[in-house]
């Protein structure tokens, strides 16, 4: 099949207005000038200066510790909700459970901040790297828990019967059935937890004190007085880390899947 | 008993981190500002008994929300930015997922992960790219002064074009994916049938392959609209001192004014207004779940 010029066009302008941005973003991060919108040469000095602004290593710190806990949490609390919707069948609010599960996706950030932060003053907790990562666990097991119930709920039931008619407890069906086949889908909620944790910025803003600023939330300060290498240089790092995680994770998923359907043909020529 | 504590433990999680927050946020938005700490009143106490504490709660700060016009006028005009700037990304996010579903079957793979990958990267990175391109001095300014179209650089930055682009930007993938999803599903021969019989392309592409794209196109209008309304981010980076919107003053409201109670009746407010698009979206993916079966 052959493209259209129209379709050829329309794909040109549509990855040349999503990627042009980050591009240019990247280019002036090895500019050689404080002013960065015009060109004065090759150089990395801003990434020196970057490693050199303790400032920003704190912040980096406590996003880390932030996102590893509250998208491990997430992933946990996301996957067990995830299982009692697809397979817990009836029980008392039902009703509440998945609509308290699935509001976070859409609920604005503001709002999901605020009220996280009016119950850590109401109770007295101080605001913290607890409090953001208990907020950050609320909205991104929200996430965590559609990507695995849309597992859930293509696999077949069939095999978690044969292990618990084989003798297997229902813990044992879980952990040696259901959890291998899951997995795929579990490691993409955390991923995709632990990316929302490090971006979030407005949440964080809510729920974060004073000794525990993200690095959302001090690039947001920098940000708001105008372009800077720095933020620039950090930007093209983030970028960079994005990118090749998101590719190795497809690689990775593409190959495990090869490796599934082969399994599955070989069970079928078994049988 | 195992099952009591799988459903308990997460179930427990949001009843005391999702829904009692709410309670908090509706309760305060009842209160009085106050000089005190925390800065509202009334407060609870055992003493006086619920009843005392029930019947100083009043809907005052709701009518000061309707009498000063800043609030109506930002969730207006919240409205019509989330709008309009939702109708160019479907005008910006159609073509593309047109041609992604028109595509050769190899590079498909290639290009979802083009559309995806910005998703995964940095959110506030992805706006701030764009003020350095809009400013005076910035590289669209450069380019098009260089290029003789304009004589003096154009005012962009800090206006709410530079918010709609922003929106426009950082929403795209969430409108090319449904409809892309749709279009890779629509069986071609409907489009040859169409042509055999005597519509010209572009008719076919309106009576039949606008209709059947329908579903992606509601979903993904839903999933750029809803985020856009409550922004905060694109607004306060890329818009100026008068782009209102909703999410900027509810922001400003509770740290800079510090006033707890109007801010929570902003919340309120604005999520009654959330209450019918994602009433109307879940009914959409319903629909289509149905007619998936």
């Amino acid at each position: 099949m052959r493209m259209s010029w129209f379709n050829a066009t329309s794909l040109t302008l549509g990855f040349a207005f999503l990627y042009l941005p980050m591009v240019i973003l990247i280019i002036y991060s090895f500019n050689e000038s404080r002013l960065v919108t015009v060109w004065a040469g090759f150089s990395t000095k801003w990434y020196g200066e970057l490693l050199q602004n303790q400032s920003f290593l704190d912040a980096a710190w406590v996003t880390l510790k932030v996102a590893v806990f509250s998208s491990t949490l997430a992933t946990i609390l996301g996957t067990m909700a995830a299982y009692v919707l697809v397979r817990g069948g009836r029980f008392m609010g039902r009703t509440l459970f998945s609509g308290m599960i699935y509001a976070p996706l859409v609920m604005p950030e503001v709002i999901t901040g605020l009220s996280l932060l009016l119950l850590f003053i109401g109770i007295g907790l101080d605001r913290g790297v607890l409090t953001i990562v208990l907020a950050h666990t609320t909205f991104s097991m929200a996430f965590v828990s559609v990507v695995v119930s849309s597992r859930l709920v293509t696999f077949d039931r069939s095999l978690e019967e044969a292990a618990l008619d084989l003798g297997a407890s229902p813990w044992d069906a879980f952990r040696l059935v259901t959890l291998p086949i899951i997995a795929p889908a579990v490691i993409s909620g955390w991923l995709l937890a632990f990316t929302l944790s490090l971006d979030d910025l407005v949440i964080a803003s809510f729920t974060a004190g004073p000794a525990s600023t993200t690095l959302p939330i001090r690039i947001f300060s920098a940000v708001r007085l105008g372009v800077s290498p720095e933020i620039n240089a950090l930007s093209t790092i983030m970028i960079a880390i994005v990118t090749v995680g998101v590719i190795t994770a497809s690689l990775v998923s593409k190959r495990s899947m090869v490796r599934q359907k082969r399994d599955e043909q070989a069970a079928a020529r078994a049988t | 008993m195992r099952r009591a504590i799988l459903i308990l433990v997460p179930y427990l999680w949001l009843l005391a981190l999702f829904l009692v927050p709410f309670i908090i946020v509706g309760r305060i938005s009842l209160s009085d500002t106050a000089l005190a700490r925390p800065p509202y009143l009334p407060q609870f106490s055992w003493d006086e008994g619920i009843w005392a504490f029930l019947s100083q709660l009043d809907f005052e700060n709701f009518w000061f929300l309707t009498t000063d016009d800043l609030y109506w006028k930002a969730y207006l005009s919240s409205l019509q930015i989330a709008i309009t700037a939702t109708f160019f990304a479907l005008l910006i996010g159609y073509p593309i997922a047109y041609g992604m579903a028109r595509a050769p079957e190899e590079w498909r793979p290639t290009l979802m992960m083009l559309v995806i990958l910005p998703f995964w990267t940095s959110f506030l990175i992805r706006v701030y790219s764009w003020i350095g391109i809009l400013s005076q001095e910035g590289y669209l300014n450069q380019i098009l002064l260089w290029a003789g179209i304009i004589d003096a650089p154009l005012i962009i930055l800090n206006t709410n074009t530079a918010v709609y682009i922003g929106i426009v930007y950082t929403y795209l993938p969430f409108m090319i994916l449904p409809i892309y999803s749709a279009l890779d599903r629509l069986d071609g021969s409907l489009i040859e049938a169409a042509e055999d019989l005597g519509c010209s392309r572009l008719q076919a592409f309106w009576l039949i392959t606008v209709p059947l794209s329908k579903n992606g196109i509601i979903a993904g209008c839903f999933l750029v609209f809803i985020p856009a309304l409550g922004e905060f981010v694109i607004p306060s980076l890329l818009g100026g001192s008068e782009t209102l919107m909703i999410g900027k003053i509810l922001w400003e409201e509770f740290f800079n004014n510090r006033d707890w109670p109007v801010a929570s009746a902003v919340a309120v407010v604005l999520l009654l207004i959330l209450v019918v698009p994602i009433v109307l979206f879940q009914r959409n993916q319903q629909r289509q779940a149905e007619e998936d079966r």
